[in-house]
């Protein structure tokens, strides 16, 4: 078991949700594969979907909700389930 | 009109308090955080910080933007384009505040924002539109009897698509049997309204708009504008006039948009765009932009007027400038949108500061922009960053000078599209204006193939 930090590959703004009136892609203790999508990251009116890269659980969002993103930064950590 | 808020960024805030200056008006910019040293906020006599990056919060956000103009004592509002220029809610807002909208009517909004009130309103002025149902076709019958008027190839479209999704394309009856129920049950998964129509597939269609102006009384237009090389559904390069269209098709395009112009009594800049099916050498309606359009610079170059100045006089109360008569037609222009985007890598945005930003120069170049050296394109908005326009006095001449001026284009810091729009001037179809809405993809796709890449500089 390790902790392993998903990091928001662009900057722009990053989305929790898929869509304002959707429930969130994940929460804390949600189990997750690695193609999972856990969030989505808007850079100049463009969306490319973050993935979880781990299979594991949701241990922490370390974001708000259309928060301003740097290349990089972490946005989650996931405990991986190996 | 004394004082002017432009709620709006980047390179068309700055055509605004340009235009506003020119006409004695001062000026009150809004910006984001993010837009804190915007050469827009430099060139305005005044500046308010409204909010966060994020648009929705700042240059989106209708309640926060009239409280700065309240406060300021702005007697009007500029919405430029995008953000604010097409919510009825917004133009309703501001004159409720008691002052000027700088746009039509809330109405004309909400009417031309309403798909099928808008095409209504076309019929109603006489204006073609795309041959098809009336509205949602329910069941088989009524299908058929639709694709009878429509012609084969025909579309079944989904009412909530959009975009192009929803769209399938059938040769004959029988397919549309096939497709009438799966397109049904398609659209009521995907977008929770199973409604479908039926109208005409036009292939090869050309994307062909004309700019109109109104002052509520008179209307005039000021031509048309060929907007089909488009990547996406964005617009690539725009060219006034649109090469190789009938005089008569010109002629009868252009009086359609100004009788729908006056059916509505519209006030201010308006774009009416039609497809053109060139084969077959007729137009129909799309829709009509309720806002100055990105495009509208190549309009001024062949007109010699100023769209954005004129804009400011009809919100002031001012009666049009111009009557038809005095519109004269001179010469041809062509606008390319520089982006800061990657074409090498999908157009995968590339914001950064702009290390250096050569633009170019010479007879008949204008560059619309809002950066400069050492501005930064940010992540948190659109990837326009400079507008080409070049006019000659013949369209050859118009595009020898823009493959001159992109030559020119010396950009660090962030990737740009320039050598690609090059490439694009270059090819045989554009030179001939034998081009039409699905071309550049094609190309694009052709060039993938032959592994000659699309967005290679090679």
């Amino acid at each position: 078991m390790s902790e392993q930090q998903v990091q928001s590959p662009l900057p722009g703004l990053f989305y929790l949700r898929p869509a304002p009136d959707q429930p969130p892609f994940v929460e804390v203790g949600s189990v997750v594969t690695a193609d999972q999508s856990v969030g989505l990251v808007e850079v100049m009116k463009q969306f490319a979907e973050v993935k979880a890269g781990v299979a594991g659980t949701v241990t922490a969002i370390l974001v708000d909700d259309a928060a301003v993103v740097g290349p990089g930064d972490p946005v989650m950590t996931i405990e991986t389930s190996d | 009109m004394q004082k002017l808020l432009i709620a709006n960024r980047g390179e068309i805030a700055v055509r605004i308090i340009r235009a506003a200056r020119e006409l004695g008006i001062s000026t009150v910019a809004v910006y984001s955080e993010s837009d804190q040293g915007a050469l827009h906020v430099r060139l305005a006599d005044e500046s308010v910080l409204i909010g966060p990056p994020a648009a929705a919060r700042s240059y989106l956000d209708m309640d926060k933007i009239i409280s700065a103009a309240v406060d300021l004592g702005v007697d009007a509002i500029h919405p430029g384009y995008g953000f604010l220029s097409e919510r009825a809610e917004f133009a309703d807002k501001v004159v409720e505040a008691k002052l000027a909208f700088v746009g039509p009517t809330a109405d004309s909004i909400r009417l031309m924002g309403d798909k099928a009130r808008a095409r209504s309103a076309a019929e109603a002025a006489g204006v073609p539109t795309v041959p098809g149902s009336d509205g949602p076709v329910d069941g088989l019958d009524e299908a058929l009897a639709a694709a009878e008027k429509a012609g084969f190839p025909a579309l079944v479209k989904a009412a909530a698509g959009g975009g192009g999704r929803g769209i399938r394309i059938v040769k004959d009856a029988k397919e549309l049997a096939d497709a009438i129920p799966v397109a049904q049950a398609e659209a009521q998964a995907a977008f929770g309204n199973g409604q479908v129509y039926v109208e005409r597939f036009v292939p090869q269609a050309r994307h062909i708009e004309v700019q109109i102006f109104g002052d509520g009384e008179r209307f005039v237009h000021l031509g048309e504008r060929e907007c089909s090389m488009q990547r996406r559904r964005q617009k690539v390069i725009e060219e006034a006039g649109a090469p190789g269209l009938p005089p008569h098709i010109r002629e009868a395009m252009t009086s359609a948009a100004v009788a729908l112009a006056a059916a509505t009594r519209y006030r201010g800049a308006g774009t009416v765009e039609f497809l053109y099916d060139a084969v077959r050498e007729e137009f129909y309606f799309i829709e009509m932009n309720t806002r100055i359009q990105v495009e509208h610079p190549v309009t001024e170059m062949i007109t010699g007027t100023d769209l954005v100045r004129e804009q400011l006089l009809v919100a002031s109360g001012e009666p049009l400038s111009w009557t038809q008569e005095q519109i004269e037609f001179r010469g041809h222009s062509i606008e390319v949108r520089l982006n800061a985007e990657n074409p090498d890598f999908g157009f995968m945005p590339s914001p950064g500061t702009l290390k250096s930003m050569q633009m170019p120069g010479g007879p008949f170049v204008r560059i619309d922009s809002g950066f400069g050296p050492g501005k930064e394109v940010s992540p948190f908005y659109d990837s326009l960053f400079a507008k080409l326009i070049v006019w000659g006095e013949t369209r050859d001449i118009a595009i020898a000078r823009m493959d001159r001026a992109l030559s020119e284009v010396e950009v660090e810091g962030v990737v740009t599209t320039a050598d690609f729009l090059r490439k694009i001037v270059a090819l045989p179809e554009f030179r001939k204006g034998e081009y039409h809405t699905t071309f550049l993809e094609d190309w694009m796709a052709a060039a993938d193939a032959a592994g000659t890449g699309a967005g290679s500089a090679s």
